[in-house]
């Protein structure tokens, strides 16, 4: 594990050398590129600060707001679709499709209906997360044995107490990657819509990130994106620790001993 | 010998009629058909089969003869297209070639869903996952999972939460099919023992001739599509029994032989 650990230390460091050589080169102006020294600098500066933190909070609530809806409103869809087949053969392909939408298209509709505010975004973020958390649903259940659901059956196991005891843990692990692809989904719609929609008066990563745009303030946009990929790695790496554990627990991981 | 009661005897009459065994099962005219109309496939033809309560009877036959669907439909998982199954009240509880046991429960909580799933109180549900597993000869690896067992110890896991069903009438479909011969009859030794001292009813499926003798009081042949009742062996040796012995081996060639010409007699027609 300590190996792995070096092993991405060493690419981070292959990268910033990367940057910095390039930066000496000189191939762009200072300005317009610069070295990792001057954003390291100016990102030291911002995490002193606390417009970075209240734009960090910010950011983070409605991620939390946006993707705890999206759980909520994905598992109802997905619990209601994978146990009626009319609706599923119906409302199947739709979800599904409406996965490849990308969210940004949706921001049009969701100003005109919203307005400029925190609902237009949150909107969003559901419409792109939710089909993700409904289709792990479905695709959790689809995927459990037969063999096992004939177990239960046999062992007398219906309706309610077959769900809680054998579906909807037999679901998990699906489950758990459609929250993670939904999380992934949320988190992209949310940074388009903080730069997309402009909230009066609240301090968000999107308004950082606009600012430095408006002020061709480079140190400043790099610095914010590398807040910006932290959170989205930190996050990622939780799901991703869920779903080691959770498959580690059943037995699905290979080379695993008792 | 009887006499004639002398003057001042007393005649006194003890009924004694002999035990007849109660029918555990009773199959009755039983088909099953895929399909509608001339196209239709009839996987069972006229299947009429009674077991005797405490009978182990064993169901052989070549793959596709409807073995494990006369199985399903003797366990109430499917239904037939006519005809009758009777299990006179009896609970009945079924075991798969594969444990199909439920990854994320260890072995103890495994045989506890199903006792859980009969609503047992939770302080006799405990005691009871004890005893099964004992019984099963697993009890040092309660707290195991599935993942962390071999073949043949989930299979063993599969027979106690079998047993945990509290049944009368056992079904197994090829249950120790996926397994080595060295631990198929190690749970052979460990079936009979276990059947005999709770007096279960047992129907077995299996393609293996010398398995169905080794454990049968009666091997049942089943001729191919569509299946049907060809034939009826009575085992009449002395448990407890082994694999190797020479009656058992003699027997088995016999149904063996019977079997292939079963088969071949099908394809002539």
């Amino acid at each position: 594990m300590l190996a792995s650990v070096w092993a991405k230390v060493l690419a981070v460091l292959v990268v910033l050398g990367a940057w910095q050589l390039v930066y000496l080169s000189g191939w762009k102006s200072s300005v317009v590129f610069p070295g990792p020294a001057e954003v390291g600098a100016t990102l030291w500066r911002q995490l002193h600060d606390a417009v970075l933190w209240e734009a960090v909070s910010t950011t983070m609530g409605r991620a939390i707001i946006g993707f705890g809806l999206s759980l909520l409103i994905g598992t109802l869809l997905g619990g209601v679709l994978s146990r009626n087949k009319l609706l599923r053969s119906t409302f199947g392909s739709l979800i599904a499709g409406l996965q490849t939408m990308p969210a940004i298209a949706w921001f049009p509709f969701a100003i005109i209906f919203f307005g400029l505010n925190t609902s237009a975004i949150l909107f969003v973020i559901v419409i792109g997360a939710a089909p993700s958390v409904a289709l792990g649903v479905i695709a959790g259940t689809d995927h459990i044995p037969p063999l096992q659901l004939r177990a239960a059956k046999t062992m007398g196991l219906r309706r309610f107490a077959l769900y809680r005891h054998v579906i909807l843990p037999a679901s998990l692990p699906t489950f758990v990657s459609g929250l993670r692809q939904g999380w992934a989904f949320a988190w992209r719609s949310l940074m388009a819509g903080e730069l997309v929609v402009m909230v009066a008066g609240t301090a968000s990563i999107g308004v950082l990130l606009e600012n430095a745009q408006n002020m061709s303030d480079m140190p400043l946009a790099i610095s914010v994106m590398i807040v910006v990929l932290l959170i989205g790695i930190v996050v990622d790496s939780v799901f991703g620790a869920a779903d080691r554990q959770i498959r580690r627990y059943w037995g699905l991981v290979d080379g695993d001993l008792a | 010998m009887t006499r004639c009661a002398q003057p001042g005897e007393f005649v006194v009459t003890v009924p004694t009629s002999p035990r007849v065994p109660q029918p555990a099962l009773k199959l009755v005219g039983v088909t099953k058909r895929y399909g509608k109309g001339p196209a239709a496939v009839a996987a069972l033809d006229p299947i009429d089969l009674t077991v005797a309560e405490g009978e182990f009877v064993c169901l052989v036959g070549s793959s596709g003869c409807g073995k494990s669907t006369l199985l399903s439909i003797i366990a109430g998982l499917d239904a037939p297209s006519t005809g009758s199954i009777d299990s006179f009240g009896r609970r009945v509880a079924l075991m798969f070639q594969e444990p199909a046991l439920f990854p994320w429960l260890t072995a103890a909580a495994n045989v506890e869903l199903a006792l859980k799933a009969r609503a047992v109180p939770r302080g006799v549900r405990r005691e009871r996952v004890a005893r099964l597993l004992a019984t099963v000869g697993l009890s040092e690896f309660a707290d195991k999972r599935p993942h962390q067992l071999s073949g043949g110890m989930r299979q063993r896991v599969a027979l106690a939460r079998a047993l945990a069903q509290d049944a009368d009438v056992l079904l197994m479909d090829e249950p120790f099919g996926a397994l080595d011969a060295l631990t198929r009859d190690l749970l052979h030794e460990e079936l009979e023992r276990i059947v005999e001292s709770r007096g279960l009813t047992v129907v077995f499926v299996t393609h293996n001739v010398r398995e169905a003798v080794r454990l049968a009081d009666r091997v049942i042949l089943l001729g191919a599509r569509p299946g049907r009742v060809a034939e009826e062996f009575y085992v009449p040796v002395s448990r407890p029994r082994q694999i190797n012995t020479a009656d058992v081996a003699e027997l088995a060639a016999h149904v063996t032989a019977r079997l292939h010409e079963e088969g071949n007699g099908h394809r002539g027609q």
